[in-house]
């Protein structure tokens, strides 16, 4: 987000400009494919018997979310500031008070345009957190924690990183498309429940090798090409030229990831993998988030290459400490995450996105300290609030599936479907036998007919 | 008569098929198996986890001959099977007391 949304008054006037209102809502739509394109990323990573629930974990945020913001979503993360803690606007709840050529002091897109851009990054981050839950959450419960989630942490922590008045933003962290408020924020999250609800059932036992690769990759592909909405559109325009750097340095970060969660592998484990490649892309897109609008693309590959070496070597943690990542969200968003925006502190170059410079280009330890703060406060807030909303589900409704459906699969203990039929074999049988009851009367009143001539 | 079933490695199916043909063999029967002999399969590595998949993909063939074909043919099998590598599988015979063809109702070596 540029520093100063909402604060920095324009001398004139701002204008409508068609240029930027049609580049934000191509970034806006191709940030929505980023949720479909998640959906597949985590439904191949897992066994075939819970590829449907992983995929409806991120779609029903696509619903849930979306008219949160309406009603009251928005109006929290960018309504007027209360307390530097959260902001509200009665104008803003419904989207009743905003005309649709109305725009904010220096931007030149519509309110409107923003926040549909805004709600595309609200949607994908409570999607995130689903990836450490897999096979074992109830549907119902997944659903009403996402609507308790994004409404106390990730509506307030928007505003506390992008909203003007919003603390961490005052201060002057820098956040650009979301490494704080997206990726250390739903990464915590996920480390947050997952230590309430626990592991799956036979974890560190039983194989879990995800089921299809390929999908892994198509979900890997369109989370690289929707990120260049989520980032290029992160400056709301395109008039001087950051937006084009921010493109730049997140093609430049992804690839230097892979490369190095490849290389790694290649050392450690003697295959350079696939679901390395998806992952490494991944690790990188995410350290660059917060990063990228404020280095240079040589920085950019030099914060790319730490993210896919560090989120390489994370993800093993969770069997050293047993807890059940399911799918290592911890271990590439969260490490991800807090990479990216602390290496801010290194790599700002100053002058492209803001002035403040970075370690090694003379800044000193002033903006290093405040991604500090930025990162630790927010990973804080997200993890206990978390693990509190996910404790009260777990005690209340029950956060998780019996273990019979978890076994036999949460597909269809869950959903009533499966994600493939293999084989025909029974598979007719339970639709036949809703079948015969009309052709059974009409048999009987064909015979009737019969028996009547 | 004799059956013969051998569990061999899936890409050779073709190599197999035209050898019995070849011999003069009628019909015979495949089925996907999996499996492991003293090979154990195979590792793999996702993130670093690894994985042990000792269930190996197979090829199960099953013919019926008569007894006087039968251990010519399971030469003619093994030869056709073989890769010279780990896995290529293995060929028995089980002697079987009768056949019958559903279609006729004859029995016994007239059933093949």
């Amino acid at each position: 987000m540029p520093p100063g949304i909402l604060t920095l008054a324009a001398e004139e006037a701002p204008t409508l400009s068609a240029a930027n209102t049609g580049f934000m809502l191509i970034c806006s739509a191709l940030v929505m494919l980023m949720t479909p394109g998640l959906a597949f990323f985590y439904g191949g990573m897992v066994r075939v018997k819970s590829t449907l629930n992983m995929l409806m974990m991120s779609f029903i945020s696509l619903g849930i979310v979306t008219i949160l913001w309406v009603l009251y979503g928005f109006s929290i993360a960018f309504g007027t500031d209360i307390g530097s803690v959260v902001g509200w606007s009665s104008d803003y709840v419904g989207f009743g008070g905003i005309g649709r050529d109305q725009l904010w002091d220096g931007y030149t897109i519509p309110v409107f345009v923003f926040a549909a851009f805004q709600l595309m990054f609200a949607i994908i981050t409570p999607a995130l957190i689903s990836g450490a839950l897999a096979d074992r959450v109830k549907f119902s419960a997944w659903a009403l924690f996402i609507a308790l989630w994004v409404t106390v942490v990730y509506f307030p922590v928007a505003h506390w990183v992008w909203g003007s008045g919003g603390w961490l933003f005052e201060m002057g962290v820098i956040d650009f498309a979301g490494g704080t408020a997206v990726h250390i924020n739903a990464g915590a999250a996920a480390l947050g429940v997952i230590l309430v609800i626990g592991k799956r059932v036979g974890f560190k036992k039983d194989p879990m090798r995800p089921h299809s690769l390929p999908l892994v990759m198509l979900g890997a592909g369109l989370l690289w090409f929707g990120w260049f909405g989520f980032n290029a559109g992160s400056w709301l325009g395109n008039d001087d030229g950051v937006g084009a750097v921010m493109f730049l340095n997140t093609q430049v970060a992804t690839a230097a990831a892979m490369l190095a969660w490849l290389a790694y592998e290649k050392i450690r484990h003697g295959a350079c993998t696939t679901l390395g490649a998806a992952s490494g892309a991944v690790a990188g897109l995410v350290a660059i988030t917060p990063a990228g609008g404020s280095c240079s693309p040589l920085g950019a590959i030099a914060i790319g290459a730490v993210a896919g070496l560090v989120c390489a070597m994370a993800v093993g943690l969770k069997y050293k400490f047993g807890y059940d990542d399911s799918l290592d969200v911890v271990g590439v968003h969260l490490v991800g995450g807090v990479i990216g925006s602390l290496l801010v502190g290194f790599f700002a170059t100053g002058g492209v996105q803001s002035d403040a410079k970075g370690l090694f280009y003379g800044g000193g330890f002033d903006q290093l300290v405040k991604q500090a703060i930025g990162v630790f406060s927010v990973l804080a807030y997200s993890l206990i609030v978390s693990a509190v909303l996910a404790f009260v589900l777990h005690k209340t409704i029950g956060m998780r599936v019996s273990e019979d459906d978890e076994i036999s699969g949460i597909d269809q203990g869950e959903h009533a479907e499966t994600a493939y039929d293999f084989s025909g074999a029974g598979g007719g049988a339970a639709s036949r036998k809703t079948v015969p009851a009309p052709t059974e009367t009409a048999a009987a009143a064909q015979k009737t007919k019969k028996v009547d001539a | 008569m004799k059956l013969i079933t051998a569990i061999v490695k899936p890409h050779r199916l073709d190599e197999i098929k035209e050898a019995l043909q070849a011999f003069g063999v009628q019909g015979l029967t495949v089925t996907e198996a999996s499996g492991y002999g003293r090979q154990r399969g195979h590792t793999e590595v996702y993130r670093g986890a690894e994985y042990t998949v000792d269930l190996v993909p197979k090829i199960r063939i099953e013919v019926l001959v008569e007894d006087d074909d039968a251990e010519q043919l399971i030469d003619v099998i093994v030869k056709a099977a073989r890769t010279g590598k780990i896995g290529d599988g293995k060929v028995w015979s089980v002697p079987v007391e009768t056949a019958v063809r559903v279609r006729t109702g004859e029995r016994g070596p007239d059933a093949l």
